[in-house]
């Protein structure tokens, strides 16, 4: 039984690489254009402002480095439920360490309290043999009494801290590329069809950007090179497909399990750090709020691959920043919704699938209907973005994925057929 | 084979070697933050042993054991819902809502709520089975969505002018008090504590035996069992394993829906923001402890709740009372590294078993022992 | 039998010496001895449990014999892991292969031992030096291809590369032939034969005689987990081979009288399946008669499981009917076929037929849980069940302390014989088996075809799948050949050879003599 998603292997082939950039390309303009129709309707500035891009990248670095963790771990054959609670750790770490010695030490602890995490997990799922979402499930409840109890006996009685949060972190530096920014956020100011747009998520790239997210897109294009263009890549990713071939071959498998998992918690412990050092600068209970596990669902929508995974996680990032700064725009997403469902749900009809298309066309008209009804989303429902969106994409993208061939399933040494 | 006692036995010995290890880790712990371990302990002891805890304890273990049993229907069919959080608590919301604004004679009022509890916990949870069954998408994921939305409306509608009104006298608000013909009486259970134990713990009881029975004697018992020990062999044999994922993710649900029953109903009468919440997440690691039988979970329930209460003293002595969740963390992850070396233990122990009583040097044995021909 | 004169001076490629290995509860090797020379092919022996398997991962280092030596080319050597046995040159091509399907061949044969180009896996190197080598030797393949998309003799190549690639100068070939069909098995013997005249040393471990005796130069009989023999196969005929590796005569599965009636048992008219645009079967059509035994033969993935999982009712076919008796039942659920009298022997037992962490009454009830006596109603009858399971034990044979065993825990042998003896029970009118001897030892192999002849004496219709052409020769009345989904041939079990059989499973007949 699958974990994390009972993929059916639909095609023969994955799709050759070499249409990528044109595809990529055309996807990007195709959502500028989405979302530069629906701000003019709908008057939503804030849809594609600098600062909510640049919000929206900012958010997608816990999600992306938890499904980065989750791609390390489960390229390597293990499913890992237990990033939510090696992000946790990951912040209290970061809280801790921050606010005594800086933000980088934070970023330190961080990593090493998220690798610690991991570390609990390889022992129970590699060593011992515990099933991969069980073991998963148990860290994510150890990890949040640890970080409970941890916080509760290292923050009360600092001035600034508390159970429930540390004392402030000193802030880390940002980077902005100065005359570009400037001129991309006047251009978006402007409200130019399109070209605003545009000139929003530029500037909200450029603008602002954490030391955090910039090694986080290191890490990113660090880990594609690593898995796939490297002779411990290429092993680690055979210990997922085939692990008793790679054992055959001479191929530690245990060693290469327990370095990916290990791996993993650290990064989702990394993108515990920006949580706490960079957004809410302090550790505050209850700040991860499940991203852990929408990072899982950026891995799955990205199809366990690097480029996939950032997309997803900055589709989430979006929802997340649009949620949190701007309530308002929220309700402009219903449109945004209605016209992408209506899109997905005729393409459904072309491909012959009549029942889907239906679904997806009632879901569309309904948020059309929502949307035209009101005029705001009330903020009980904003706060729901996030979740819903991961819904909803999960549900549209599973049925095209592939996982590694071995994942979540137990591996012993000796017992291959 | 061992006998009766022996299988007892053996299913012992791993939760109390798990116990066992997490009173070490957390004596460490302590020690390292400057709180003597043997005063922590023997204090919560003392405390935990009053009768007033012990029925505090009993009443936490009640709700404890549904969540479990919930979470362990799930986990027979290799189904994790993680979702019994958000499903219970939309089911309490609603039924609470709903006992509020009707009247009939008791029994009647009472069994409304019930069914509407289990009612909405069930559709709560089937939404994630459909999505796992007709799009693929990982009951684990959907259901921790799930929990979130559930979150969501549930703060929407515990608001004045929707489902709740102000609560005099405080800052809480609540659905609307249910009548007394919607209220279950408390049972004095306890010799010497002042307060009773919820009346729920029948129906709970009930609940507990239904699960046994179903699962060991019926025939959709031994179908649940099946796909969830080997999904391959219960197709071949039959079994319709898209029928039984949404089943399954409904009956999990509609036990889900029960577990802010005894609260609900034997105690506070309303929904109101302090609501107690985390029930599912509970549910999760009392199922893994008690290793989904019914006698294993209402052991583990009354552990847990034993910690959770007695724990309540520790803040009166400057203690923090988290210190309770680092060891609730560490037996449940100790306790399923033992059962998984019990159970590899118990499979060697019994190929070799059945080799020397046979008495053949036949390799062409499955395997499951690691050694193949 | 005559011992071969050890004459040879120049060390022995490899050597075992008094090799035991136990497990819990089992001795799989005792005292084994064994020498192969280079530059020549030596074939071991032996039914299936005998133990040949378990001697093979000792020489590749999988395990470590608990007792005796390994000396390569006249050295002793002690391996911890198969990285070891790489080293001294030893490979194994194991019988079930052990390939990345998401992988290409390339990467499945540079894993683990991978050319670098400072930091990074240097690519194009392996690709050129993979090239080389399959020139080399005869055996090309695609190196960018998905091992995937790859059919069983293709990857069987890609194995052998594998260990050609790492400079293996000894190879293990652990029941090569079981998958393929005669004209592959001519052109892997001719393969072996140009890694021999290169001075390569190829242990062949195999229980198909007559292969064995026209490719080795040495054979070794293993039995009960030691070496009986070493012979020449020059002065050994395939009947004094068998004897030796079972201690007594041979069984033949051959029936003799016909009891086929003219009841159709089960009917399928222009069966199809289609899947993503790739059609899995295509007009099937045939019918079995109450007491007929109806074979069908093919190189396995030619559409055999899709046939069984579509009369199963685990699928549903896009075209055709399928009638059971006077009812059709093409969209009939498998509960409803079950209940109606079909029973499955499934191929992959393990996977489709059995719970293995349960105990053995719980697996009797598997697949008949709706039915008496496993069943009352709703309600499951577990006395009644173990009552039955305690009869399936004795009558049908199978070795167990008692019931409450977990199936794990019996042999392939005995779960078989559990099996049958299941789906026996329910008195089926159609039974499906699929492969339902495979991994049997002969002695429980002769008692399930007696099973069967008997089943058919008495009325039942049998589709028998088998990969093994004796087996489906000597008991079908009935034979067709599958080939990509269609039924290409029917031939008649009597004058069949299984040279025949295989040309028209590989269709060569088909294309006028050209071999696949």
């Amino acid at each position: 039984m699958s974990a994390t998603a009972t993929a059916t292997p639909a095609s023969p082939a994955p799709v050759r690489r070499k249409r990528l950039l044109p595809r990529l390309l055309l996807g990007v303009s195709a959502m500028i254009l989405l979302f530069s129709v629906v701000r003019t309707v709908s008057g939503a500035d804030q849809l594609t402002s600098v600062g909510t891009i640049s919000a929206a990248l900012g958010l997608a670095v816990p999600i992306g480095m938890a499904a980065l963790g989750g791609l390390w771990a489960e390229r390597s054959g293990v499913v890992n439920i237990g990033l939510e609670g090696m992000m946790i750790l990951g912040t209290w770490g970061a809280g801790w360490a921050g606010y005594q010695w800086g933000p980088w030490a934070g970023v330190g602890m961080a990593i090493a309290m998220g690798a610690f995490g991991g570390a609990l997990h390889a022992i129970a799922t590699v060593w011992f043999g515990v099933d991969h979402i069980v073991s998963g499930v148990a860290i994510n409840v150890l990890g949040l009494g640890l970080a409970t109890y941890l916080a509760a006996a290292t923050f009360v009685g600092v001035p600034g801290g508390g159970a429930t949060q540390s004392p402030p972190i000193p802030t880390m530096g940002t980077v902005t590329i100065p005359g570009l920014s400037d001129a991309m956020d006047t251009l978006a100011g402007k409200e130019i069809f399109f070209v605003s747009d545009f000139a929003g998520l530029i500037g909200g790239l450029i603008t602002n950007v954490s030391y955090i997210t910039i090694i986080a897109v290191l890490l990113l294009v660090a880990t594609w090179w690593l898995l796939w263009k490297s002779s411990f890549g290429l092993r680690l990713r055979s210990c997922g497909e085939a692990p008793y071939a790679a054992e055959s071959l001479g191929v530690n498998v245990y060693k290469y399990k327990s370095i990916a998992v290990v791996a993993s918690g650290a990064l989702a412990g990394f993108g515990g750090s920006y949580l706490a050092i960079v957004a809410a600068q302090q550790y505050r209970e209850g700040q991860t709020a499940g991203r852990g596990y929408i990072g899982l669902a950026a891995m799955i929508f990205g199809n366990w691959r690097p480029g996939g995974l950032a997309s997803g996680a900055g589709l989430f990032g979006y929802a997340d920043a649009l949620q949190l700064r701007n309530a308002e725009a929220v309700h402009a997403l219903l449109l945004v919704g209605a016209i992408a469902l209506a899109a997905i749900a005729i393409l459904s009809l072309r491909r012959g699938s009549v029942v889907s298309a239906v679904v997806l066309g009632g879901l569309g008209a309904g948020m059309l209907v929502w949307y035209l009804l009101t005029d705001t989303v009330p903020p009980q429902f904003a706060f729901m973005t996030p979740y819903v969106t991961t819904l909803l994409v999960l549900s549209l993208a599973s049925q095209r994925l592939r996982m590694p061939a071995a994942d979540g399933q137990p591996y012993r040494r000796g017992a291959g057929r | 084979m061992s006998g009766r006692l022996g299988r007892v036995v053996v299913a012992l010995v791993a939760p109390l070697l798990a116990i066992a290890f997490a009173v070490v880790v957390t004596s460490i712990i302590l020690a390292f933050t400057g709180h003597p371990p043997f005063e922590v302990f023997s204090t919560m002891i003392e405390y935990g042993t009053r009768p007033r805890t012990v029925t505090l304890t009993v009443n936490s273990a009640i709700t404890y054991y549904l969540s479990a049993l919930a979470v362990a229907i799930g986990f027979k069919m290799n189904l994790f819902n993680i979702g019994v959080d958000g499903q219970y608590r939309l089911a309490a919301m609603l039924a609470a809502a709903v006992g509020g604004a009707v009247s009939l004679p008791a029994p009647l009022h009472v069994a409304l709520i019930v069914l509407v509890a289990m009612a909405v916990g069930a559709f709560w949870a089937g939404i994630a089975g459909l999505l796992r069954t007709s799009r693929g998408v990982s009951e684990v994921i959907s259901t921790i969505m799930l929990n979130f939305i559930a979150t969501g409306i549930v703060a929407y509608l515990l608001a004045p002018d929707r489902l709740a009104e102000p609560i005099a006298g405080s800052n809480n608000i609540g659905t609307a008090p249910i009548p007394e013909s919607g209220r279950i009486p408390g049972l004095s259970l306890i010799p010497g504590s002042s307060n009773e134990v919820y009346g729920f713990i029948i129906l709970a009881a009930f609940v507990g035996a239904a699960y046994w029975f179903t699962l060991s004697r019926t025939r959709f018992g031994f179908d649940l069992r099946a796909t969830g020990a080997n999904q391959a062999a219960a197709v071949a044999s039959g079994v319709n394993v898209k029928k039984m994922v949404v089943t399954t993710m409904l009956l999990s649900g509609a036990v889900a829906g029960l577990v802010g029953m005894p609260q609900l109903l034997g105690a506070s009468y309303t929904y109101s923001l302090d609501f107690p919440a985390g029930l599912g997440f509970t549910g999760i690691a009392i199922a893994l402890l008690g290793r989904n039988s019914p006698i294993g979970i209402a052991f583990a329930a009354l552990l847990w709740g034993f910690l959770e209460n007695s724990a309540q003293i520790l803040d009166l002595e400057g203690i923090p009372k988290e210190i309770v969740q680092i060891m609730q963390g560490v037996i449940v992850l100790s306790v399923v590294i033992a059962y998984e070396l019990v159970r590899r233990w118990q499979v060697r122990r019994v190929a070799s078993n059945v080799g020397k009583q046979l008495g053949t040097a036949d390799e062409s044995s499955p395997a499951t022992t690691g050694a193949s021909a | 039998m005559r011992a071969v004169e050890t004459a040879q001076q120049a060390p022995k490629a490899v050597e075992l010496r008094n090799i035991t290995k136990r497990f819990p509860g089992v001795v799989a090797n005792k005292d084994i001895n064994l020498a192969v020379s280079r530059g020549s092919v030596h074939a071991i022996v032996g039914e299936n449990g005998a133990g040949k398997s378990t001697l093979m991962k000792t020489l590749y280092g999988m395990h470590r014999p608990d007792e005796g030596e390994i000396f390569v080319d006249g050295q002793k050597v002690v391996m911890h892991s198969p990285s070891d046995a790489i080293e001294h040159g030893i490979g194994m091509v194991h019988q079930h292969f052990k390939l990345a399907d998401n992988f290409t061949v390339l990467e499945n044969i540079i894993l683990g031992s991978e050319p670098h180009r400072g930091p990074a896996l240097d690519f194009a190197a392996a690709r050129e030096r993979i090239v080389r080598i399959a020139a080399d030797y005869g055996l090309e393949v695609d190196p960018d291809a998905l091992v995937e998309d790859l059919g069983v003799g293709d990857r069987q190549r890609v194995e052998i590369l594998k260990v050609l690639y790492r400079g293996a100068r000894t190879l293990i070939l652990d029941e090569p032939t079981a998958v393929l069909v005669p004209q592959e098995v001519d052109e892997l013997f001719e393969a072996l034969g140009g890694l021999k005249a290169e001075g390569l040393a190829i242990l062949f471990i195999s229980h198909k005689l007559d292969e064995v005796l026209s490719v080795a130069d040495e054979i070794t009989v293993i039995r009960r987990g030691t070496t009986v023999a070493t012979v020449d196969p020059k002065e050994v005929t395939a009947q004094q081979l068998a004897e030796l590796m079972v201690g007594s005569e041979l069984p033949s599965p051959e029936t003799r009288e016909s009891t086929v009636t003219e009841t159709p048992v089960l009917a399928l008219e222009g069966v199809g399946l289609t899947h993503d645009g790739r059609a899995l079967l295509s007009d099937i059509g045939f019918t079995i008669h109450a007491g007929e035994v109806l074979g069908i033969a093919g190189v396995e993935g030619n559409g055999q499981a899709e046939l069984v999982e579509t009369i199963m009712g685990m699928r549903q076919p896009t075209a055709g009917t399928i009638r059971l008796g006077d009812s059709e039942i093409t969209s009939w659920s498998t509960r409803a076929r079950r209940e109606a009298g079909i029973g499955y022997i499934p191929e992959d037992r393990i996977r489709h037929g059995l719970l293995l962490e349960a105990p053995l009454w719980e697996n009797r009830i598997l697949g008949h849980q709706t039915l008496p006596p496993s069943a009352k109603g709703l309600l499951l009858d577990v006395k009644a069940a173990k009552a039955d399971t305690e009869r399936i034990v004795a009558e049908y044979d199978v070795r167990t302390p008692g019931i409450d065993v977990l199936a794990g825990a019996l042999s392939g042998g005995n779960q078989q014989k559990l099996i049958v003896g299941r789906e026996m029970s329910s008195k089926p009118r159609l039974l499906i088996a699929a492969h339902p001897t495979r991994g049997v030892d002969v002695g429980a192999q002769a008692g399930i075809w007696d099973l069967l002849r008997d089943a058919r004496a008495n009325g039942l219709a049998v589709l028998l799948i088998s990969a093994d052409l004796d087996e489906l020769i000597g008991l079908s009345d009935t034979l067709h050949v599958i080939l990509r989904g269609r039924l290409v041939a029917q031939v008649d079990p009597a004058t069949v050879t299984p040279e025949q059989l295989g040309s028209a499973m590989t269709g060569a007949g088909q294309r006028g003599g050209t071999a696949a």
